[in-house]
């Protein structure tokens, strides 16, 4: 039996109240910044100096606002674009990637797959650099291909992917192959629907990866008409200064989408997050 | 083509379709990643403004940023974050994790009150927290400490207390994916241990001391690189807290990751950049070799 949890008659004991309280205060005081940034967005410009979390004359004006000057809009278009095209290509190549890796021997394998681990250890802040020069030199710069280039396939996705596919056993691969299918159906009919619990893992990651990267986009691009959420976000912000409950607005719109996706597909994002992290 | 596929071995099939299925991903890897890791090390070794050719200079750009006082003040800053944030993050993150573990009402759901961070855009969850250290009227943190009869703190615009200003959100952003990552190390202990314990009649204190950390080395070595590496690229915060992105008061706050940033895309000094960059990807490189050395020496 755990430290503290000594079953059902237990629960009531002083000892577990309190830790019960503060764990859940402690959880509490973690999301008041959303708390407030939501109340705030929903203050006129009037009430931004009144600090009660439960708005007095709740509006959506600053929503309104908002989105009636269309570039909001416009970086949601933008990053649900660029986020949904890099995901689809991850879960693509970096399955196809790890299925090779993981089920065909051929001369070369090792080395590959070495390469391939290796660049995890190299962070975007070293790649920055020539990747800016390539966008300039191809004329990628400020275009949406610019800003998804570099995360069209992950290391991390091809090393996960090769994990999972451990577990699907060989015979069924050598069963398709009897059964004259062509190699990549066998991959892409058989060996694929076994690993969705990875797929959707990695999906998410990729999804929520890309919807907040900001270092990149913020390099490469120039013109607002193609920024990022976060980027467009940075920007507004600066521009709006001291409009408090503007920029909330603008936090909350970035904010949300994210929140919901999370309080949708909760138990595969902490499921993926102790997969990834245990097998690190 | 089909008599001389039909007339190939299994293997040589196999190798065949291996490198068609494999070029695009490992050409990919190579020119985006391999070849890129490369050419930043050259850059390094030129001057370069991205209008006239390169000049190659040698070793001048890793000789300046040993003279440069703002590069020394950047990467203390870049330390600072990781020594201070560290730790904390750790012990907090440890303690939510193992009080956590004993609640079993609403247990998911509070899990996921301190996860939500995690998840959320950086960039705006930065500008909040800019709002939150406003002097009075507007800063919330302001208006506690006045009504409690404090005096007004400067945050952000003070050299001495912007660095920890920027680390709190940085904190606080990382804690669910350590609690989360904490928790399944805990629940990864067998109940037998803690049973053994029980009988022996073993207090709570020795338990967490001689059974529980113990047990968690791996999963404490784990968190300490991830959060560590972390901490030595943070960007996102820093730019967006700071007045303009410049990572002041006088870059009291500005990181490695922000003086690159500067060098090369608002300055256009890419080979001085450059260098910064190297040096930044060989202290990231030390921190991950010590991570691959330690899970082998287990």
């Amino acid at each position: 039996m755990r430290p503290g949890a000594q079953g059902f008659r237990a629960v009531w004991d002083p000892r577990s109240v309190a830790i019960w309280t503060c764990v859940a205060l402690g959880g509490i005081v973690m999301i008041m910044p959303f708390a407030f940034m939501i109340s705030t967005s929903l203050k006129g410009s009037d009430a931004i100096y009144e600090l009660g979390l439960i708005p007095r004359a709740p509006t959506l004006e600053n929503y309104a606002l908002l989105f009636s000057e269309g570039r909001f809009l416009r970086w949601f278009a933008n990053s649900l674009a660029i986020s949904t095209a890099s995901t689809a290509s991850v879960l693509f190549f970096d399955s196809l990637a790890g299925y090779v890796l993981c089920k065909y021997r051929f001369r070369g394998r090792e080395i590959v797959f070495v390469a391939i681990l290796s660049t995890l250890m190299i962070p975007t802040e070293m790649l920055v650099i020539p990747w800016y020069v390539m966008s300039k030199t191809m004329g990628w710069l400020d275009t949406y291909w610019g800003i998804a280039f570099p995360g069209l396939i992950t290391g991390f996705g091809v090393f996960l992917m090769k994990q999972f596919f451990e577990s699907v056993p060989d015979a069924l691969i050598d069963a398709g192959r009897i059964d004259g299918l062509s190699e990549f159906r066998i991959f892409w009919e058989i060996a694929l629907p076994l690993v969705t619990p990875a797929l959707s893992a990695l999906a998410i990651f990729t999804f929520l990866g890309s919807w907040t990267a900001f270092l990149w986009p913020l390099i490469v691009t120039n013109s607002a008409a193609n920024f990022t959420v976060p980027v467009g976000l940075a920007a507004f912000a600066g521009e709006f200064a001291t409009e408090w409950n503007m920029i909330m607005t603008g936090a909350a719109v970035a904010t949300l989408p994210v929140l919901a996706v999370f309080v949708l597909l909760q138990k595969y994002i902490i499921r993926g997050v102790i997969l990834s992290g245990v097998k690190g | 083509m089909r008599d001389w596929y039909g007339s190939r071995s299994v293997g040589q099939k196999q190798a065949l379709w291996a490198w068609i299925f494999l070029a695009l991903p490992l050409f990919f890897f190579i020119a985006i990643r391999l070849a890129p890791t490369g050419y930043t090390g050259y850059v390094s070794l030129t001057e370069w403004n991205l209008l006239r050719p390169k000049r190659f200079v040698g070793f001048d750009n890793y000789a300046r940023l040993w003279r440069d006082p703002v590069f020394w003040q950047v990467l203390g800053n870049t330390f600072k974050y990781l020594l201070i944030g560290t730790p904390i993050s750790l012990l907090l993150s440890f303690l939510v994790a193992y009080y956590l573990d004993q609640v079993r009402f609403l247990q998911g759901l509070i899990r996921a009150l301190y996860f939500i961070p995690f998840l959320t855009t950086a960039a705006a969850m930065a500008w909040v927290w800019r709002w939150f250290y406003q002097p009075v009227p507007i800063g919330i943190f302001n208006l506690i400490l006045v009504d409690l009869g404090f005096a007004q703190q400067p945050f952000l615009r003070s050299t001495s207390q912007a660095l920890g200003a920027v680390l709190a959100p940085a904190i606080w952003a990382g804690l669910g994916f350590q609690v989360v990552v904490f928790l399944a190390g805990l629940r990864a202990i067998p109940d037998t241990y803690y049973e053994a314990a029980r009988i022996d009649g073993v207090g709570r204190w020795t338990i967490l001391r001689e059974i529980t950390l113990p047990l968690l080395r791996p999963t404490i070595l784990f968190l300490v690189v991830v959060s560590s590496i972390g901490f030595l690229r943070i960007f996102d915060k820093v730019y967006n807290m700071t007045v303009d992105g410049k990572g002041g008061p006088l870059n009291s706050t500005r990181p490695l990751v922000l003086n690159i940033y500067e060098l090369a895309f608002v300055d256009y000094r890419m080979g001085y950049a450059a260098a910064q960059t190297m040096v930044l990807f060989a202290i990231l490189l030390f921190v991950t070799l010590i991570q691959l050395r330690a899970m082998r020496a287990r």
